[in-house]
């Protein structure tokens, strides 16, 4: 047949004619004919003539493969396509994605804002744009959520496709079939996390079960993290397995599940701290008063206190500050019969320095204050304490360098409701520039509310009169791009034209402003509004 | 009126996905004054952050570019930014107007420039130089064979044989001027292991040819000079038939080689159901033109460089604006298909690839790779990009499709694909890179 012929066509050319004879021509008659015709008083150059008379056959009849089996095609999307102009504006910042960051950081910001929009809306991307949208999203994993709701059953079946983009299949959003206690079973780490995390949303008791079933053959960094997964839907059910745990081999563990406890209402680990709370600080006349743990014996440290400061602090100021932080904070509020705010008005003692309870207020707070209320701040973060929160933070600070807030004030900020945030922020702004705000800015809801947005601008305003670079505040920068109210773009636009022209702060509130109204449009294209 | 152009082909005329994002940070209204479309232009003016806005004008049929900005990237961000602004919202720019008078003048100049110019030409003395050329090309036809069965003589595999390589062959067919037999002999070096007899015997078949040409019916004639390297002016075959038709755009696809890009782009006409093939060539950093978008149809005149299989052709006249057609293409089954490239190979022997339009198939993923079915029979594919390959995948997400691209020995190289609703993509530019 020809294909031999051909086969013995290449031998003889790989090996030469010297050294191989010319093959008989072969094939079909018409084939042998046309071979019939050529010269063969040089094998080279018979070969390559017989070689090409071959080559052309072959290919000009070359015949299609038979069709493979039939899969199944991409499940059927009812959700509506996109509307035209947000499908192109999904082009435009997909195709902004590859740009470089450092100069152009505004499409990059701009993407996760879209994709939650459009899946809120509950949009189907344009076909075409679902490999980009893919790819895009294993680059940045924190679009996987919404990219892969957005792609939908296509995205399912073009990542069963594509190993690359397997991830698809493990993110919550895209339902799996059923059996997938599979994946805890035998899945990779990361895929058995997000399976929990997952399962927890969905049945927080089924979670346990889940995690109670395999956890004493776990390695000890990852029951530490499948432990994490817990603080989402805690509740009175978990306690005995948590209690458990506080027996566990590893330490880390203790105290992640003590930690976790602590944070229970009505727990009984709440309650043996808030009798070690109660020994430790007394009210008498109108003085707290404070005896710090002497020991960290066995039962503490079963309660996850570790005997030593990570840090190196004192002993006696370590063991005290942890029990406080895993005290139920209403233990104060029911036993002393006090508000938070008074509560933290009142002064503190020594109770070794002040026997025979002659306690006068010590002009200093007295010495363990500090300890007490940066106890306090860290009980209130993790207790998810609004009106402790409250009252920590006190009203903002007027000028810059007034005395610190207990705590960190970025995340006793981010207890509070969102527009209480934005009113203390924007109430801080008013005094301190932009840098101070940075940490207080990133825990405030987005978008910003009008008038933080216009606090903000007003801060970074009086950066750019006071000589500073936009470089010295490129983070908040960063924050705002993302997160300032469409409305205040007018404002920033005029920023834009007082300055002075061809400086480093008119590029870089003309681009505020450009990604402003980039913003907007590309919000209004989602929601069909009116720009 | 212009149809206005999609986004996705907007974005496909950027030089990188750079300008692309700059273009989509211009596209917003508020970047722009004193904006205008129509006599086939549109305009506007945009505040950078300088004291003077940036003058941009865009010509639709070629289409052309100018710019006041100092970018000398084609079209610069400025371009992209108005034409986006334009295909995303036709209000935006307003229409019909009166081109303001920077961008009039400069479109004055344009067609101006445009007007053929007679080129004096001494018959005789051109008479002499293509005799003289024939000679040497013949002379390098007949070392080139030589070289080639010295080569099967001692054999393929020969190490010695290879060691000065096809590319000093390739220097002396230059020195012959038959550039298209040097970049034959070059690409030698660069076939697969299994393709080498057939580019060798294929090579020494044209060489063989070349000397004869005299003897050849004269379409193969023609074939064979084209493919040794003589070039066709184009203005002397616009001289010449041209066919009329409404050409519909099949596709285009660029390829960079050294500092230039080549853009292929294809064309089948509505009435005579030609294929036509124009090739461009664009500076670095800029885009060949024309840039026809994908799916649209005009009506115009083509010239095709003769030869035993027709394919190449160049843009005469045009006759009213290009504007989108609705719909995917006529297309054929599978088979049918691959028996035309089997026709056009067997009319030219040297026939790469031949452009088809695939009815009904599917992309199904097996063990040998991607195979585009329409039920009856398959092709693979092969040379396809990765991007373009999952495109096409998600278009069609596993039902039938219209897929537009290469047929060729070994397989089908997808360029555009039609969707269920007739909608066109590309898969060989822009897009998301």
């Amino acid at each position: 047949m020809s294909t031999d012929y051909w086969d013995q066509l290449q031998s003889a050319a790989l090996l030469g004619t010297d050294r191989r004879p010319l093959p008989e021509p072969d094939g079909s008659p018409a084939l042998q004919a046309a071979a019939a015709g050529v010269d063969r008083t040089d094998p080279a150059t018979a070969l390559l003539e017989l070689a090409a008379l071959t080559a052309v056959r072959r290919r000009a009849g070359l015949l299609p493969l038979p069709a493979p089996a039939p899969e199944p095609p991409a499940g059927d999307d009812e959700r509506p396509e996109l509307p035209a102009a947000a499908g192109r504006r999904l082009a435009v910042l997909l195709a902004g994605r590859a740009a470089g960051t450092t100069t152009q950081p505004n499409l990059a910001e701009l993407l996760p804002q879209w994709l939650s929009l459009a899946r809120e809306r509950g949009y189907r991307p344009p076909a075409a744009q679902v490999p980009a949208l893919l790819e895009a999203a294993r680059a940045r994993g924190e679009l996987r959520g919404d990219a892969v709701a957005l792609a939908g059953p296509l995205g399912r079946w073009l990542a069963e496709r594509n190993p690359q983009w397997r991830y698809v299949l493990r993110t919550a959003g895209a339902e799996g079939p059923t059996g997938t206690d599979l994946v805890w079973q035998q899945g990779l780490f990361a895929e058995r996390v997000t399976h929990l995390t997952r399962v927890r949303r969905r049945d927080p008791a089924a979670a346990l079960a889940l995690l109670a079933g395999t956890w004493p053959s776990e390695r000890a960094e990852d029951r530490l993290l499948f432990l994490d997964a817990l603080q989402e839907g805690l509740s009175p059910a978990d306690e005995p397995f948590l209690e458990a745990a506080l027996t566990d081999r590893s330490r880390n563990v203790r105290a992640t599940a003590a930690e976790l406890l602590s944070t229970l209402p009505g727990s009984a680990l709440g309650r043996r701290m808030a009798e070690r709370a109660q020994a430790a600080v007394r009210l008498v006349d109108g003085v707290l008063l404070v005896t710090p743990p002497t020991a960290c014996d066995a039962a503490m440290q079963h309660d996850g206190i570790p005997p030593k400061s990570p840090t190196g602090r004192g002993e006696q100021a370590w063991w005290l500050g942890e029990v406080l932080a895993a005290t139920p904070l209403s233990c104060w509020t029911h036993s002393f019969g006090l508000p938070p705010g008074r509560l933290l008005a009142l002064p503190v003692a020594d109770a070794r320095t002040q026997v025979g309870a002659h306690a006068g207020p010590a002009a200093d707070g007295g010495p363990w204050r500090d300890e007490l209320h940066e106890a306090w701040a860290r009980a209130a973060v993790r207790q998810g304490d609004a009106s402790w929160a409250r009252a920590l933070l006190g009203p903002p600070p007027r000028r810059a360098g007034s005395p610190a807030v207990a705590g960190a004030p970025a995340r006793l900020l981010a207890v509070l409701p969102p527009p209480e945030r934005a009113l203390w922020t924007a109430a801080f702004l008013r005094t301190h520039g932009p840098g101070d705000a940075f940490q207080l800015l990133g825990a405030c809801a987005t978008p910003w509310t009008p008038p933080l947005s216009t606090a903000v601008v007003a801060a970074l305003e009086r950066a750019a009169t006071a000589g500073s670079y936009p470089w010295n505040h490129s983070g908040v920068l960063g924050l705002t791009e993302r997160s300032l109210a469409p409305a205040t773009a007018p404002a920033v636009a005029a920023l834009a034209a007082d300055a002075a022209p061809d400086t480093a702060w008119a590029e870089t509130f003309a681009r505020l402003a450009g990604t402003l109204r980039f913003r907007a449009e590309m919000l209004a294209e989602l929601t069909g509004e009116e720009i | 009126m212009e149809e206005r152009w999609s986004t996705e082909h907007v974005l496909s005329l950027a030089s990188d996905a750079a300008a692309r994002a700059a273009g989509g940070r211009l596209s917003s209204p508020a970047a722009w004054s004193r904006t205008g479309c129509g006599q086939g232009a549109l305009w506007g003016l945009c505040q950078g952050s300088g004291s003077a806005p940036y003058r941009t004008v865009v010509e639709f049929s070629t289409p052309a570019y100018q710019c006041s900005c100092p970018s000398r990237t084609l079209p610069c961000k400025h371009a992209l930014g108005l034409l986006l602004l334009w295909s995303g919202d036709r209000a935006a720019v307003p229409a019909g107007a009166e081109p303001a008078d920077w961008a009039a003048r400069w479109l004055a100049g344009r067609r101006r420039r445009a007007e053929p110019t007679a080129a004096p030409a001494d018959p005789v003395a051109a008479r002499r130089r293509a005799d003289r050329r024939a000679a040497r090309v013949a002379a390098g036809a007949a070392e080139l064979r030589l070289r080639l069965a010295d080569r099967v003589r001692r054999g393929l595999a020969d190490p010695g044989a290879a060691a000065g390589g096809w590319a000093e062959v390739a220097a002396r067919m230059v020195d012959a001027q038959a550039p298209g037999l040097a970049s034959c002999a070059a690409e030698l070096d660069r076939l697969p292991a299994d393709g080498q007899l057939a580019g060798h015997a294929l090579l020494y078949l044209l060489a063989t040819a070349c000397e004869r040409i005299g003897e050849l019916p004269e379409p193969l004639a023609h074939t064979v000079r084209a493919r040794v390297g003589f070039t066709v002016d184009s203005a002397e075959l616009l001289a010449g038939p041209t066919v009329r038709d409404h050409w519909l755009v099949l596709g285009s696809r660029d390829s960079t080689d050294g500092p230039l890009t080549t853009r292929r782009l294809w064309l089948r006409g509505a009435k005579t159901g030609r294929s036509a093939l124009l090739l461009s060539y664009g500076r670095p950093g800029q885009a060949p033109e024309p840039t026809l978008p994908t799916g649209w149809l005009l009506e115009a005149e083509l010239a095709f460089h003769p030869g035993a299989r027709p394919l190449r052709a160049v843009l005469g006249p045009r006759h009213g604006a290009p504007g989108p057609t609705p719909g995917a293409p006529p297309a054929e089954p599978v088979s049918a298909a691959l028996a035309h490239y089997g026709e056009a190979v067997a009319a030219d022997p040297w026939t790469e690839s031949w452009p088809v339009v695939l009815r009904d198939v599917r992309p199904i993923a097996t063990a040998d790779g991607w195979q585009l079915t329409d039920h009856q029979h398959a092709l693979p594919l092969h040379a396809t990009p990765e991007q373009a390959l999952w495109r096409l995948a998600a278009v069609s997400g596993g039902r039938p499709v219209t897929v537009f691209g290469e047929c060729d020995h070994r397989g089908f190289t997808p360029v555009t694909v039609w969707d269920e609703q007739g909608r066109t993509t590309g898969l060989t530019t822009g897009g998301a890179a």
